[in-house]
């Protein structure tokens, strides 16, 4: 579904990404963990097509396509979708408002006719159960107000309502408590298909007892310097991430 | 900004204003200048009775003795007011029952502007009076308003038909020495509408006026009256457009609103004339007067603007509240883009006891524009326990453009309660970078946010309006947000 080469990215002259290898197929669950820093947060931005950021080398493909070439709406509306670390505020616009408008732009891309009000609302009804929150959520603006576990909720009620192939949840984790996590995770798990897939950036690994990757990715210093099995995860919860910082002889790329 | 997103807006903003068109008809004009001569030939040509002329006359005196105001937050060449036609009206002037006997011409204009009267008169509800350049060609549903004893004509037939109407409310809220664009309306003003609501009768539809500046030069001069009588509703809707032009056209309205004991009315008004290119090249001189007395008790008048147009706009919407317990209110959305400059607010002058205003203003700067809110709230000392709620925002779409508030407050009685509240914000890259994220292009982007900013001053329009409100709103921000 992606497959990233050799990606370097920098903003403002600075580089981020120093050369990012990278495959994710359908069905798979991949989590990119890593120190502050180490470029996580811009991966995740740079495949969303942010333009602060200038891709420098390399390439990404994506469902056969060259990703990079896409406007960021365009590779939304391909299926990428991307939870934000920090949801925006959008004041005087309901959630109902961006979802619909959102869902349609998406549709009329693909072709596909305009949900009907009915249809588009019974959807909502039923996504929004999947991450606990009140149906007055639907009415009020766009994350504001919100409060900082609200928000990334909402983050997962939009991906479950646009149904993307690719979801890239960045940092979801962070500020939540571990019931919110669960939801969270809980609301990820269930959308998950075969046709689908999941890449979770975080700084912990507490989100990945709930959301088991197929793989496990450690980001330095804008490059991938260890990848695994789920068990990584568990390791680096033990050892922390010094032994990158060190140049632990066992770090091999 | 990223570079695609200064392209987008500026794509957007060089749009070409679309209904910029001339229509070719003969007029039958006075040449330029201003005397007395010439306002007494005005008044001849509109065969006027004599009181007429005499304000008319009284007025033009009286303006020669005043300057034209500087205050405003707005900057341009002075006019010349000798160089400005002040009388031009369609040669063939109709007198008809159907639309069959309008000049074709006109009603082509019309159909270009999207509001050909055919269609209007299908649309139930909407009585329409439609003032081309000076004078009124066409009226509709006339007979089924008569039934109730509703008067709805031009003022030049309400100036002849009923005369003692107009003598005794014409300059009863805004009198002929009132300022400067308003004593020059007084003297020379053309056309416009006037609106009699009689006692207890409750306006059955909405009355709409299309305004359109059409011979090269005409400086319009508009003169709206609007009475409604103890008991009555009304609700009046003004929409206009205006054809391209390079020079700029002087437009010095004056729309007088008067509500008696425990009567109501709304007046929405959608503007959209030329705001010149995006040089600043062009665009009308929107220099109006706009005040409603509420003189009887529980009385109520609504002022709701969607501004879009005109190079500069210099406006203020007011209410005096007069009669006890009587409510102001004002909506606004201002938009200015490319080089417009807007000064416009409201006044709220509160006399009477228990009277209440709401202020609603919602300014939208984009491009290199200047957008001022400028409002009074006054409480006089025998306006025992008045309130006003204010609320001014600004927006801004981009970083060139600047937004302005300067609201004053007189408050004479120490038992008011007056609450302001004032926010900016701009539209952020990472708004719309979130909205991109979710499939939405950038100018979807801002127009989903700007119809959230404004929701709930559109909410005020009547329902048709709020509609083409939108749509002008989304053609004069085409190109204005990053």
């Amino acid at each position: 579904m992606l497959e990233v080469k050799n990606l370097h990215a920098s903003i403002e002259g600075n580089e981020i990404l120093k050369g990012i290898d990278l495959k994710i197929n359908s069905g798979e669950v991949h989590a990119i963990m890593g120190p502050n820093g180490s470029g996580k947060s811009t991966l995740a931005q740079v495949l969303a097509g942010r333009e602060e950021y200038e891709v420098t080398d390399g390439e990404v493909m994506y469902n056969g396509n060259n990703l990079l070439e896409l406007s960021p709406e365009d590779r939304a509306r391909e299926g990428i979708f991307l939870a934000f670390q920090y949801p925006i505020e959008i004041p005087g616009v309901s959630n109902t408002n961006l979802l619909k408008t959102a869902l349609n732009e998406i549709r009329k891309y693909k072709g596909e006719e305009e949900l009907d009000t009915f249809d588009f609302l019974a959807l909502l009804k039923e996504k929004i159960k999947l991450v606990d929150l009140d149906q007055s959520f639907l009415k009020r603006s766009v994350n504001e107000g919100f409060s900082g576990g609200e928000k990334k909720r909402n983050e997962i009620f939009q991906l479950a309502v646009l149904s993307p192939k690719l979801a890239i949840l960045d940092e979801t984790d962070s500020g939540l408590d571990i019931d919110a996590l669960k939801v969270v995770a809980n609301g990820v798990n269930k959308l998950k298909t075969k046709d689908n897939a999941t890449l979770v950036v975080t700084h912990y690994q507490r989100l990945l007892n709930y959301i088991v990757p197929d793989f496990v990715h450690v980001l330095h210093d804008g490059k991938i310097v260890k990848s695994g099995g789920k068990e990584l995860a568990l390791e680096l919860e033990d050892i922390g991430y010094d032994w990158i910082k060190n140049g632990s002889p066992e770090v091999v790329k | 900004m990223s570079n695609t997103e200064v392209k987008k807006i500026e794509e957007l903003t060089n749009q070409e204003y679309k209904y910029g068109f001339v229509t070719d008809i003969e007029a039958d004009s006075l040449p330029k200048g201003l005397n007395e001569d010439i306002i007494k030939q005005v008044s001849a040509k509109k065969g006027e009775p004599e009181f007429m002329l005499e304000w008319r006359l009284k007025a033009y005196r009286h303006w020669l003795t005043m300057e034209e105001p500087t205050w405003p937050n707005v900057n341009y060449p002075p006019v010349d007011y000798q160089d400005i036609v002040y009388y031009s009206a369609p040669k063939k002037q109709p007198q008809l029952e159907s639309l069959d006997e309008v000049d074709p011409e006109l009603l082509k204009t019309y159909e270009k502007l999207g509001i050909s009267l055919e269609e209007q008169k299908r649309l139930s509800g909407v009585a329409v009076d439609a003032v081309f350049d000076s004078v009124s060609v066409a009226t509709t549903f006339k007979e089924k308003l008569k039934e109730l004893g509703i008067i709805f004509c031009s003022f030049s037939e309400a100036v002849k038909d009923h005369p003692d109407l107009v003598k005794k409310y014409l300059g009863s809220v805004v009198p002929y020495t009132d300022n400067y664009f308003a004593t020059l309306n007084s003297a020379v003003f053309s056309d416009g509408s006037f609106v009699f609501i009689p006692k207890s009768v409750r306006c059955p539809m909405e009355l709409s006026t299309y305004f359109r500046i059409n011979a090269a030069n005409t400086g319009q001069f508009e003169r709206t009256l609007i009475v409604a009588e103890e008991d009555s509703y009304v609700s009046y809707l003004e929409g206009c457009t205006a054809p391209m032009r390079d020079e700029n056209q002087l437009h010095a309205a004056v729309v007088e609103l008067v509500a008696l004991d425990n009567a109501q009315i709304k007046y929405s008004t959608v503007q959209n004339w030329y705001p010149g290119d995006k040089d600043g090249k062009g665009g009308i001189y929107n220099f109006v007067t706009k005040r409603g007395a509420c003189k009887g008790v529980n009385s109520k008048i609504s002022w709701t603007q969607v501004e879009t147009g005109s190079a500069i706009t210099w406006k203020y919407p007011s209410c005096i509240l007069q009669g006890d317990n009587s409510v102001g209110e004002f909506y606004s959305v201002a938009v200015t883009n490319n080089l417009q400059q807007a000064d416009t607010g409201t006044k709220m002058i509160h006399l009477g006891k228990n009277t209440s205003s709401t202020i609603i203003s919602k300014g939208i700067s984009a491009g290199k524009s200047q957008n001022s809110y400028r409002g009074l709230v006054k409480v006089s000392k025998k306006a025992k326990n008045s309130r006003n709620f204010s609320q001014c925002d600004s927006l801004l779409i981009g970083d060139k453009c600047g937004a302005h508030t300067f609201p004053y407050l007189e408050i004479n009685n120490p038992t008011a309660h007056i609450e302001h509240e004032a926010t900016t914000s701009k539209i952020g890259e990472d708004q719309i970078f979130y909205l991109n994220q979710r499939g939405i292009e950038t100018e979807n982007a801002i127009g989903l946010i700007v119809n959230g900013y404004i929701k709930q001053v559109l909410a005020e329009l009547p329902m048709e309006f709020a509609v083409e409100a939108t749509k002008l709103l989304s053609i004069s921000l085409e190109g204005s947000v990053g």
